[in-house]
């Protein structure tokens, strides 16, 4: 942990658990909170990573987010185990999704997420392997 | 106006958050896409929407939304109720539609929590 | 009220369905899960949605949906604009969001 890095952990998330989905971008938030980080970067940070758990539950076995804070920026990097995506452009896209009628009820599955998570980042960068899993990098700036 | 006059010009039941009611709102957002909540509503706001299950209470909870009012006399799921009031996130619930909700609330002076797409000053300008 | 007058009131962006503006308007409905708009909306409705998929045509049709307002700038699809062309449903956007435009159609359905 380099000396500027105010929280570095890593956070579990479990496929197919809809109970559970968003309590860790909620712990996520907190923690960033509680570190006193600008309120704008706490909250993109909580928006990216709720709408990457929110994949993880939808879509893979299991999955894995690291969570790195520095002073002014936060870096989070999201590793599922999974179908993975064939055709990330395709995926990328607003209105493409591949969701389950479950998925759609809770409000999701709309084909935002990804385009969200790219959105409110200052640099993202997606990569994945079909039947392997898919590996998302996402940094948040402070604006100021 | 407060949760109160909310509750009023809705008719609304107060499902949780009884204890909130002079809670001041002047922003709303009506959606039932919690991925369209997440990229543009604000805090503060109360989101109007169709949807019952946790997420909703999960999405508002990552925005800080002031409460969650749902439409045509839907009512949360126990598991959902149960989330808001450890959360403290108040739900009200209405047997109006959605667009006579907003329409109700417009005409009494909530506005949209954003005035047009692009106008927005929590998401960096020069990514929008 | 018809169709022509939203459009003009709110500056809506016509993507098809120039021609069939003179529709009657009897109410509006807000929502984004379809299944929730085949069981609710009622004929002659304006639909507002932030949804672009092509899927929204085939519902606005099967219930006689008035016109949609696509919301926030959100730019239909292009398969959804060529199953609009088919079945005749006006494709409108806004850049307003949801709620705003279900207020302003709301005071102007309910003077």
């Amino acid at each position: 942990m380099s000396e500027e890095t105010k929280y570095d952990g890593h956070f579990a998330v479990e496929g197919g658990n809809f109970r559970n989905a968003g309590q860790v971008s909620s712990r996520i938030k907190n923690i960033l909170k509680d570190l006193g980080c600008d309120s704008d970067m706490v909250r993109r940070a909580a928006i990216v990573t709720y709408e990457a758990e929110i994949n993880i539950v939808s879509y893979a076995r299991k999955g894995l987010i690291h969570l790195r804070a520095k002073p002014d920026s936060v870096r989070i990097e999201i590793s599922d185990e999974g179908p993975g995506i064939a055709d990330i452009e395709l995926a990328m896209q607003e209105g493409y999704s591949t969701a389950s009628p479950i998925v759609r009820e809770m409000g999701f599955g709309a084909g935002m997420g990804l385009a969200n998570m790219k959105r409110f980042s200052d640099n993202f960068s997606i990569t994945s392997r079909v039947n392997e899993g898919t590996q998302v990098v996402m940094q948040i700036d402070q604006v100021h | 106006m407060t949760l109160r006059e909310v509750k009023e010009i809705l008719d609304a039941d107060i499902i949780v958050g009884e204890d909130q009611l002079d809670k001041e709102v002047q922003t709303a957002f009506s959606a039932d896409l919690m991925s369209d909540v997440l990229a543009f509503a604000t805090a503060g706001s109360l989101l109007l929407t169709g949807v019952t299950n946790p997420q909703v209470v999960r999405t508002s909870e990552i925005l800080d939304i002031a409460a969650i009012i749902m439409v045509r006399g839907k009512r949360p799921s126990q598991e959902t109720a149960q989330l808001a009031l450890e959360l403290r996130i108040p739900i009200l619930s209405t047997k109006y539609i959605l667009f006579e909700t907003s329409g109700r609330l417009h005409a009494r002076g909530i506005v949209g929590c954003i005035v047009k797409v692009g106008d927005r000053s929590d998401v960096r300008r020069d990514k929008v | 009220m018809n169709l022509e007058l939203i459009v003009e009131s709110l500056k809506l962006r016509v993507r098809y369905g120039a021609k069939n503006l003179k529709r009657e308007v009897t109410g509006g409905f807000v929502g984004d899960l379809l299944s929730d708009v085949i069981a609710n909306s009622q004929e002659g409705n304006v639909w507002i949605t932030r949804q672009i998929h092509q899927n929204i045509i085939a519902v606005a049709s099967l219930k006689e949906i008035a016109g949609i307002v696509l919301v926030q700038g959100s730019e239909p699809a292009a398969e959804t604009l060529a199953r609009a062309e088919q079945e005749g449903i006006p494709l409108l956007v806004s850049d307003l969001p949801g709620f705003e435009v279900a207020g302003r159609i709301y005071k102007m359905l309910n003077p």
